[in-house]
């Protein structure tokens, strides 16, 4: 495919990430960091966000499985992962860990599995977005031109 | 029979005695009951007759003549007759029934005879007189002989005509014997029964008697039921004049009232209302009621419910009103109350509405408030993002074209957030948020500085001066930002105002002014700021320099001479005395006394016509479009000013001619103490002892610049001072920033920016100064004198010294950091001389930090150590990214542990805490690492029960403890909301940027705090 189709495609795609709240302004503030001493730093970032987000939720799901839920527990991971979502800017998912937290507050059972399940679903959804992302990004860079800004 | 009668009859006499409204239903309810029983209990009842005063014979004259009275009579007189007839007739009909039987008998004695007669024909032969006959005959004759003597004798003839046999006749004879006693009993049981009757009649005789009778049971029936009621009544005459009156509650005698009228018998407000009423009455001829409200000696006030009816006589007039009267005080009273319940009821509802609906209207206002201070608060960090962008982009290759948009851009922008910066303060006075803070400070380097950075950015020929009186204290308490604040919003507007001439500052001590007296300490409404405008309007020349200074001298300046040479002389020995800070704290406290000082700002410009006067200090108000276009800005200046000024219990007042300038004068209220100076001691001393510059700085009351003459730019002690420090404060400083400062200190008279440039260091210099001072450091934006002042300075570094390479943030932090090191270097030189083989020792272990003389070696590269405390690695390496790009490196840990082992082991110049972690959070180990600034020892740490790694606090060495300066600890919160931010200063952290961190909240946190 012709570079410039790919780059303007890439550009349509990140602006809907934009404009469909995937993502805030923190993911323009990361990809600001990135530069030629540290080429691959989004990528690089947003992986150990996959990372440490599947984690998480790994740790969120069995908390929350448990007989007697340790709501400090789930509440901490939550946190975290409440962190680590802002700091990447997907701020979908940093919304449904603000309302998790509160059902943690709350010590409700119910909330709290339904924002499970939500956080999954919006990291999940995140992630393929990231993931489509880098892939045009890589082919824009196979094809020899530079990612836009 | 009879005597149910007489009951009926008794009670509708009674009936009508009632008022006719009333008689219906009295009377239906009285023919209800028994009357035989009412009589039992009526005999039972005791019945007090003394409550009724009747005049007896008026009453008679009454029935007599009052038509009413004779109906009664007449009725009465014939419900006897009535009742006589009525025996009568019962009597006839007896009598009739007796003389009945009587016929029958005799009629069957006929049958009988006209029998015998017959028989005596068939059987006359054998007629035989038997003597035995006779007897019974005679009994026969004897008993209708009494009666009718007609009838026996007959008899006795045909009996004795008789002829049959004797058996037959004897027997018949036997039988009607049996007969005739039973009639002749009859006879006599009827006779009996007449005689009764006639008896009865006889003792029934007297009409009057019965009368009278029926009379008292209707008063004895009336008694029973009026016993308890509470009700008057009376009949009074044709004058109104009482002829009867029943009062269950007499309070008079019977002579006080039969025979007067009401007017005679009471004095007070109502009496004459109801005798009017009852004339009234008289003459309508028809019956009313009326509540009348009486005020007598008598009885009080009461309120009487009365029933008036009219009595006429048979021929028709009036001679008289039956009256009733019913004491309704209480249900009155009640009433009452209930109608002014009900009335505050409906106040008190209205004025609920009405608070509502102001409540509404504040909520709303403050909402909008509130809007407007977000929306400025929104608008000003992307738009510092601008401005700080931009002044990035100044720091690369530009063409001077490009060189000249981006200024332009610069200057908007830094216009726009001034403004914004305006708003904010404006709402920030005006909701109450605004904080005060209490730091001590010396008005003449204030003074200085301000003087001094006007002149930096004075763009015309202008002479500015500053006055300081004598009796002004070196050293006072207030909020010196904000003093600053006011003074260079006077200043500048002055001098905007000003084309030619000169523009001044006058400090000098008043008396306590009235307001202040007033008890209107902290602020006042607008009506009394307008009031004291004028006033001082008036008196502005009053209070110059020298009639005050020497009004004071006497109070103040000695006081301040005192210290003066306390300062200079004895100050080494009570240096050495002062070991324990504290106690001279409180003594500091306790010689802690007000002073008011007034501050002049004058000008020789345009003025202010007199009528503009009075909105000066109104929001958005210029004196006229024509000066907004002219001289530009939004007229927030002066109101900001105001509202400072006022929140800090002071006044501003303004005084003006056109053509000829204006003086704005405010007055603030300042602590100031007579001991406050030694618990500085190490400070000044350093001071004195390296550079006596200082001392002359302290107490120089004249500042004098001239931009158009090179040399007395400084021509005060001002340039003496700069040079002095320069070199020292700056000193360990490497050495090409070292030559760029000098090298501009001395080409500086050509170049205005260059002046502001030296001005603003030593402005941020003073910054850092109060922030060392104050106990509670306070946000970041705060501190600031103003963000774009600092920006300014960054900016005019980057314009002229892109060849020095110079990072901008490093340059910046030389400022502060010479302020601090300063205050170091004179700690070290009181407590050095002891510990240093000790800290020789803990050096060579390489466990303690580095040396002081180390540390400013590795800090004049410029490199400040910071340290990260965050768990989530994601934003480890956002924000680690992110310094590597504003050129810092930092040291991560994970943990609130970590973090104080880390402080612990290395000195930080800043340290970013997380205040959401595992282990331990931000804000314990703020409070630790705290803990250990103040006391030098870790002991706290050891007491959240910390494991050791660290040296016990007695290997301490206090050398070490000192060389730790206090480190600026700046929280990471997610929380954005302000609660969390005042936990965090609560705590102990000077700042704190909201996650998630972005380039700018960093850059501008360090520009804060980064020495």
């Amino acid at each position: 495919m012709d570079v410039l189709q790919l780059q303007k495609q890439f550009v349509d795609y990140r602006a809907s990430l934009y404009h469909e709240g995937f993502l805030d302004e923190q993911f323009t503030q990361l990809q600001e960091l990135q530069d030629e001493n540290n080429p691959d730093f989004v990528v690089e970032v947003v992986s150990l966000f996959f990372e440490d987000s599947e984690r998480l939720l790994n740790e969120l799901t069995k908390a929350l499985e448990q007989q007697s839920i340790d709501f400090k527990r789930v509440d901490a991971h939550v946190h975290q992962l409440k962190g680590s979502s802002s700091s990447i800017g997907a701020q979908r998912v940093q919304k449904v860990c603000i309302a998790f937290r509160n059902y943690c507050e709350e010590q409700n059972i119910e909330g709290c599995l339904k924002c499970l399940q939500q956080v999954k679903h919006e990291y999940s959804l995140v992630k393929t977005k990231f993931e489509t992302m880098f892939q045009l990004e890589q082919q824009i860079l196979t094809a020899g031109g530079s990612i836009p800004v | 029979m009879v005597t149910d009668k007489i009951e009926d009859m008794d009670i509708e006499v009674l009936s009508s005695m009632w008022p006719e409204d009333i008689e219906h239903e009295a009377g239906k309810q009285f023919n209800v009951e028994k009357p035989g029983g009412d009589q039992d209990t009526l005999e039972e009842v005791t019945i007090v007759e003394e409550p009724t005063i009747v005049d007896f014979k008026h009453l008679l004259e009454l029935t007599n003549y009052s038509e009413k009275g004779s109906s009664q009579l007449a009725y009465l007189v014939k419900h006897w007759e009535f009742k006589q007839a009525n025996a009568v007739r019962l009597l006839r009909e007896e009598l009739d029934n007796l003389s009945r039987q009587r016929q029958e008998s005799e009629l069957k004695k006929l049958e009988i005879l006209e029998e015998h007669r017959f028989e005596e024909e068939r059987y006359g032969e054998d007629k035989c007189p038997i003597s035995i006959l006779d007897e019974v005959y005679d009994i026969w004759q004897e008993v209708p002989q009494r009666k009718n003597d007609v009838v026996v004798p007959n008899k006795r003839v045909e009996i004795d005509a008789e002829y049959d046999t004797v058996r037959y006749w004897k027997q018949r004879v036997m039988h009607l014997e049996k007969l005739l006693e039973a009639s002749i009993q009859r006879e006599q049981l009827l006779k009996e029964k007449l005689q009764e009757s006639i008896k009865n009649l006889e003792r029934q005789s007297s009409p009057v008697e019965e009368l009278s009778q029926i009379l008292k049971r209707a008063d004895n029936f009336l008694h029973f039921v009026l016993q308890n009621a509470p009700v008057v009544f009376g009949h009074q005459d044709k004058e109104l004049r009482y002829r009867f009156i029943y009062n269950h509650f007499p309070s008079l005698q019977e002579e006080d009232i039969l025979g007067k009228t009401d007017v005679e018998i009471f004095t007070g407000s109502g009496v004459k209302e109801s005798q009017d009423f009852k004339k009234e009455v008289m003459e309508k001829g028809l019956p009313a009621k009326r509540e009348i409200t009486f005020e007598t000696e008598l009885f009080g006030s009461k309120t009487f419910l009365i029933y008036v009816e009219p009595v006429f006589s048979k021929a028709g007039e009036t001679i008289g009103i039956n009256y009733m009267g019913m004491d309704v005080t209480d249900q009155v009273r009640k009433r009452e109350k209930m109608a002014k319940l009900r009335e505050e009821i409906a106040v008190r509802k209205a004025k609920e509405k009405e608070l509502n609906k102001t409540i509404h209207i504040t909520e709303e206002t403050m909402r909008a408030k509130q809007m407007l201070a977000t929306m400025s608060h929104e608008i000003r960090s992307p738009l510092s993002r601008v401005v700080s962008m931009a002044e990035i982009l100044a720091t690369t290759k530009l063409d001077p074209e490009q060189r000249q948009l981006l200024d332009v851009m610069l200057s908007s922008g830094d216009l726009v957030l001034q403004l914004i910066n305006d708003i904010l303060d404006l709402s920030k006075v005006e909701s109450g948020v605004m904080k005060l803070e209490a730091t001590k400070f010396r008005p003449r380097e204030v003074v200085k500085h301000v003087l001094q950075t006007a002149a930096a950015s004075l763009q015309k020929i202008l002479i500015l001066e500053g006055h300081v009186a004598d009796n002004v204290p070196i050293e006072v308490i207030g909020d010196v930002l904000r003093i600053r604040q006011i003074l260079t919003n006077l200043i500048s507007n002055a001098i905007k105002f000003t084309h030619e001439g000169k523009v001044g500052v006058k400090l000098y001590v008043v008396p306590e002014p009235p307001f202040a007296k007033e008890g209107s300490q902290h602020g006042s409404d607008g009506s009394t700021a307008n009031q004291s405008t004028t006033n001082v309007a008036k008196e502005e020349t009053c209070p110059s320099m020298s009639q005050t200074s020497s009004d004071q001298k006497g109070f103040h300046g000695k006081k301040q001479e005192d210290f003066c040479q306390n300062h200079s002389f004895s100050e080494p020995g009570t240096s050495v005395m002062n070991g324990t800070i504290n106690g001279t704290k409180e003594q500091a406290e306790l010689a802690e006394t007000t002073v008011w000082i007034c501050c002049d700002v004058y000008d020789t410009g345009i003025g202010i016509p007199e009528n503009a006067l009075p909105t000066r200090f109104k929001k958005y108000m210029q004196v006229s479009a024509e000066h907004a276009r002219k001289y530009g800005g939004t007229g927030l200046g002066l109101a900001i000013c105001k509202q400072l000024v006022e929140l800090m219990g002071g006044r501003l007042t303004v005084s003006s001619r056109v053509h000829f300038g204006s003086t704005f004068t405010f007055i603030l209220p300042y602590k100031f103490s007579l001991s406050c100076d030694h618990s500085d001691d190490p400070d000044d001393l350093s001071d004195m002892a390296d550079h006596g510059a200082t001392y002359d700085d302290a107490t120089a009351g004249f500042f004098h610049f001239q931009p158009n003459t090179l040399g007395s730019l400084f021509s005060s002690n001002g340039s003496r001072r700069t040079q002095k420090l320069t070199p020292h404060d700056f000193g360990y400083a490497n050495s090409h920033k070292l030559n760029w400062f000098s090298e501009n200190f001395y080409s500086f008279p050509m170049n205005n920016g260059q002046t502001k440039e030296m001005d603003l260091v030593e402005d941020a210099c003073s910054v850092a100064e109060a922030v060392e001072i104050s106990s509670k450091p306070e946000s970041s934006f705060r501190h600031s004198p103003d963000p774009d002042n600092v920006s300014a300075i960054c900016r005019d570094k980057h314009h002229q010294n892109v060849a020095n390479g110079q990072d901008k943030v490093s340059t910046t932090d030389v400022s502060s950091r010479s302020e601090t090191s300063r205050e170091v270097d004179a700690k070290m030189k009181l407590t050095e001389p002891q510990p240093s083989p000790k800290r020789q020792e803990k050096s060579d272990t390489g466990y303690q930090s580095k040396l002081n003389s180390n540390r400013e070696v590795s800090s004049s590269i410029s490199k400040p150590k910071i340290l990260l405390v965050e768990v989530n690695k994601i934003n480890v390496m956002v924000t680690k990214s992110m310094m590597k790009q504003l050129g810092h490196t930092i040291d991560v840990v994970n943990n609130g542990v970590e973090a104080v082992c880390a402080v612990h082991h290395h000195n930080y110049d800043l340290i970013l805490m997380d205040v959401c972690m595992p282990v331990m959070d931000g804000l314990q180990a703020t409070r630790l690492i705290s803990s250990f600034e103040e006391t030098g020892n870790w002991d706290a740490a050891a007491k959240a029960g910390m494991e050791q790694p660290l040296p016990s606090s007695d290997s301490f060495q206090p050398g070490c403890t000192l060389s730790t300066k206090r480190i600026p600890i700046i929280a990471m919160t997610a929380h954005a909301l302000s609660q969390s931010a005042d936990e965090c200063f609560a705590n102990g952290m000077d700042s704190f940027v909201s996650k998630p961190v972005t380039f700018q909240k960093l850059k501008e946190c360090f520009e804060q705090y980064l020495p």
